[in-house]
């Protein structure tokens, strides 16, 4: 945010929305009513795109990350008020639509914090530093005798004041100082960052008020559901939609366009059924008759498949890190160990199936949509209209919360398809996906294998070392010949091994794909993190030691890791390693905290063990701590903690709701989460065949924040990767099974 | 004509006996608290109130309720009929229970329901109630405290027991006035 540009002449009530007639999302944010019509009633000066001040001093803050359960809408706009200092109790928040002018706006990655934490608290920085110059001004002192504090500006000398509400119409005529060099606060004295404030949508959802995408109603508007190829790259022969149109309610069948790999994230074409209301449209669907074309993934078998990916692991790869030279060594059978991990296909399957809505006319189109990246799904659309770079603002593209997303809502599949309809049937139309078009149709983890092998030095360590893995690269998409993951996803808990090892060589295979591959919660973390977390637990088996002790021995000595040093190009996540060091003494300091918490080497009755795991992951440092029994082949999760270091926490309460919530999603993942493809078609439709954590199976949640100045990570995504070898490895000491497949369910009942 | 009553209010649908309550008051009332999460009673994430009891209402075809009263998250209310200050609605602001917030109004009905028929449930009774309730972002550790925090404070409230009482028992009586935006 190098230029935050003085827009004060440009109303910004109509750029977030508020005036706006149909549905605004502004107009169901959490606002009391009073306060809302006293700040829509009064003048507003928009400070930057992102701070307005009403002339009653009500603040207006813009959320430009979206929002999926992770808090976001809070976490945001806590930041830019506390740079501001701005009375929190005045602070309304708006959702950002789709617009290059606030920057990035993909929230993916845990990136909304760790990437942008500085350019966030320059956004209130900046009309902080306005508006203690608008009262300088005023009172004709100077500029260092002033000061912002708590919605007000202060003389200090005097003690005077000048309400924000009062200043704001003469900061507007003020050139806004350059935010790179403006000052912001030390962290000693934040009031806001750090501090649990009120959750922006919480009275909302108490209350059944808040919208999401599958919640919008506009007049004329029709429902589509869309039946679509069984299998990727298949295609529509023919259909017939005659008993379908007798169904009452429904209004038109209608094809989409034919798609081809490289399948990108369009739509994957098929036929949708549109209705005046949703249950016409699913009647009218079930009587569709529909031939389709299947093409060549019809050949994929995931069972198969997952043991061809075993074996290759098992042959030498790729080289991805290289040092020293494990090959020429002689190993000794007793102290060497190797072993292979296999992770399925694994979905998403957030509470809210995809949905959009979709207006066309001409070359105007208005979108609302719960997106993980409203700009990208922008261009996606303006692509499908052949609108060029310059029309893409003919595209208004409305942000709503997303009822869950892990990544699934990265993709804009489902918006194009409602604007396909919407430009078809030119009326608006939902397209709403069901249970099983969600389970059946997404972008799934891929499915993989990772090898590991190690021989131990008779110091409680390893001196040589191979990590192998083998899954389909989400590159796919886009490129067909795609076989390799990128060095990106390669840098996810693979490349960036952090042991001291004197011999290393860390190598990909090359794989086809079937399926859609895509980003979940974590990504490649998931696989890489399993394979780790269980090896390290499987050479301290075989050393006879603590598995605490074998973490701390392998990382070794206190140092910053610097992966590119075996060769390998390490993206740390898109942060700078100054920054954000791959730190050995913060792994070890969290694996002692998560071992000493949960006590992890206490005695236990037989059949009870614990395991832990740790994955420094998206700039944060997580480590996890199970404890299971497992009596007559069945598997009870009993405790669960995990450490968190994801340096300054913002909102803590939130950090400690993703880790509980990364417990659930690794316990699902670990437990039962298994997608299976036979003949190219998924096999799984809903809740029964792929089951997902329930309150039946969840134990005791323990989460330990530590408490750091360093430079913010990551939170959505890091808590996941440590808790399924967690998980395995308790099982381990509680039965002596080793689980290296996922999921359990396929050895215990769970 | 099917006619309900719908949060203590009388309605009338001319739609298709079959349609499953939860489209009827989604699509046709535009009550759309009330969720689609898996259309075949398998998540919870629709429930409402027949009568007092939790159904799933996206297997439930309108001609089967009606006659009878119906009640989604839009008019769950105290004893006193306030809206959005029922025991299980306070406690769940109290626990910050929603992350993404989608499944809540079903697990809020669903935990309404069980503390009306079972006022001060044991843990085993709130797990085998609520199991039927799927929660993806994994609130499930706060739907527990919340809920029996909602239990005890029923009970106290139910026993017209001074504020003073409710503070020595330990139950932390929210306040929603004093938080922020």
């Amino acid at each position: 945010m190098n230029a935050i540009e003085n827009v004060s002449r440009r109303g910004f009530l109509k750029v977030a929305g508020i005036s706006s007639g149909t549905f605004v999302l502004g107009m169901n944010l959490p606002i009391a009513s009073a306060q809302a019509k006293s700040s829509a009633a009064g003048l507003s000066h928009e400070l930057n795109f992102f701070v307005s001040i009403a002339s009653d001093s009500m603040v207006t803050l813009v959320c430009h990350r979206s929002e999926m359960g992770q808090g976001i809408r809070t976490s945001v706009p806590q930041i830019i008020a506390e740079e501001l200092e701005a009375d929190w109790l005045k602070v309304n928040v708006v959702q950002a639509k789709a617009d290059a002018k606030y920057g990035s706006q993909g929230t993916a990655g845990s990136a909304s914090i760790r990437s942008h934490f500085t350019s966030i608290r320059q956004i209130g920085a900046v009309a902080r530093d306005m508006l203690e110059q608008a009262a300088a001004n005023i009172w004709q002192v100077q500029r260092n005798s002033v000061k912002a504090e708590n919605h007000y500006v202060v003389h200090t000398a005097t003690g005077e004041k000048i309400s924000f509400g009062e200043l704001a119409s003469h900061a507007t005529k003020l050139t806004p100082p350059d935010s790179t060099t403006v000052k912001l606060k030390s962290s000693a004295n934040f009031s806001l960052i750090g501090k649990d404030v009120k959750l922006v949508d919480l009275d909302n959802i108490v209350a059944g008020k808040a919208q999401y995408a599958q919640d919008i109603q506009l007049d004329n508007m029709l429902i589509a559901t869309i039946v679509r190829p069984p299998v990727v790259g298949g295609n529509l022969v023919s259909f017939d939609a005659s008993d379908a149109l007798k169904v009452k309610g429904v209004v038109d069948v209608i094809a989409l366009k034919p798609r081809s790999i490289p399948v990108t994230t369009n739509p994957l074409s098929g036929v949708a059924v549109l209705a005046n209301n949703t249950w016409a449209a699913i009647e009218g669907r079930k009587k569709l008759k529909i031939k389709w074309q299947d093409g060549e993934k019809a050949s994929h078998n995931s069972s198969k498949f997952i043991k061809q990916l075993a074996k290759q692991v098992n042959q030498q790869g790729e080289t991805v890190a290289k040092k020293g030279d494990i090959y020429s060594h002689k190993y000794h059978d007793k102290n060497t160990i190797e072993a292979t991990y296999t992770v399925p296909y694994i979905h998403h399957a957030p509470m809210e199936t995809p949905a959009a809505t979709a207006i066309v006319k001409g070359k105007k189109c208005t979108i609302w949509a719960g997106t993980q990246n409203p700009q990208w799904a922008k261009s996606n659309v303006a692509k499908e209209l052949g609108l060029g770079k310059e029309e893409q603002d003919n595209i208004e593209l409305n942000v709503t919360l997303m009822g869950g997303a892990f990544g699934r809502k990265s993709k804009a599949d489902f918006i194009i398809e409602a604007v396909e309809l919407a430009r078809a049937s030119k009326r608006p139309v939902k397209v709403i996906w069901s249970r099983e078009d969600d389970i059946q149709h997404g972008f799934y983890h891929s499915i993989s294998a990772n090898y590991c092998k190690a021989e131990l030095n008779g110091k409680g360590s390893a001196d040589y070392w191979v990590s192998r893995n083998a899954y389909p690269p989400i590159g796919w998409l886009w490129n067909p010949e795609a076989k390799m993951p990128s060095d990106d996803q390669l840098a996810l808990g693979f490349g960036d091994i952090p042991f001291a090892l004197n011999n290393l060589s860390i190598e990909k295979h090359a794989v086809d794909s079937f399926v859609r591959p895509g980003w979940v919660r974590s990504v490649a973390c998931i696989n890489n993190g399993f394979a780790l977390g269980s090896f390290v637990d499987e050479l301290a088996v075989k050393a006879k030691l603590p598995t605490r002790q074998m973490w701390l021995n392998l990382l070794g000595d206190d140092r910053h890791v610097d992966p590119n040093k075996n060769g390998f190009k390490y993206s740390n996540y898109n942060l700078a390693l100054t920054d954000h060091p791959v730190d050995t003494k913060r792994m070890k300091d969290l694996i002692n905290l998560i071992s000493d918490k949960a006590e992890v080497e206490q005695e236990l009755p037989e059949n009870q063990g614990w395991g832990i795991s740790f994955l420094r992951s998206f700039g944060s440092f997580v480590a996890a701590a199970t404890k299971v029994e497992v009596v007559n082949n069945k598997v009870t999760v009993l405790e669960m903690h995990t450490a968190v270091d994801c340096g300054i926490v913002v909102t803590p309460d939130r950090v400690k709701a993703q880790m509980e919530g990364a417990m659930i999603f690794g316990l699902s993942i670990a437990l039962m989460g298994e997608i299976t493809v036979e003949e190219g078609k998924v096999q799984q439709s809903n809740f029964h065949d792929y089951p997902v954590t329930r309150m039946n199976q969840v134990p005791e949640l323990h989460v330990h924040i530590v408490e750091s100045d360093a430079p913010p990570g990551g939170i959505g995504e890091p808590g996941v990767p440590p808790v399924a070898p967690s998980i395995t490895n308790a099982i381990y000491h509680a039965s002596k099974t080793r689980i290296r497949d996922l999921p359990v369910n396929k050895v215990f009942a769970v | 004509m099917i006619k309900i009553t719908l949060n203590n209010k009388p309605v009338e649908l001319d739609v298709d006996p079959q349609m499953p309550l939860l489209y009827a008051l989604r699509d046709e009332l535009k009550l759309t608290g009330t969720k689609f999460g898996c259309g075949a009673g398998q998540c919870g994430a629709c429930t409402v109130h027949l009568n007092g009891t939790a159904i799933r209402s996206c297997i439930t075809p309108i001609s089967a309720v009606a006659e009878q009263a119906i009640t989604t998250i839009e008019g769950l209310a105290d004893n006193n009929g306030k809206l959005g200050e029922s025991a299980v609605q306070v406690a769940w602001r109290e626990f910050k229970v929603p992350q993404c917030g989608y499944c809540q109004s079903g697990q809020m009905m669903s935990a309404a329901a069980l503390l009306k028929a079972t006022p001060q449930p044991t843990d085993k009774q709130i797990i085998e109630h609520m199991q039927g309730n799927i929660c993806r972002c994994g609130t499930y550790q706060r739907i527990k405290a919340a809920i029996k925090s909602a239990a005890a404070h029923s009970s106290n409230s139910d026993l017209s027991a001074s504020h003073s009482t409710a503070n020595k028992s330990g139950v932390e009586i929210f306040d929603a006035s004093k938080q922020g935006a």
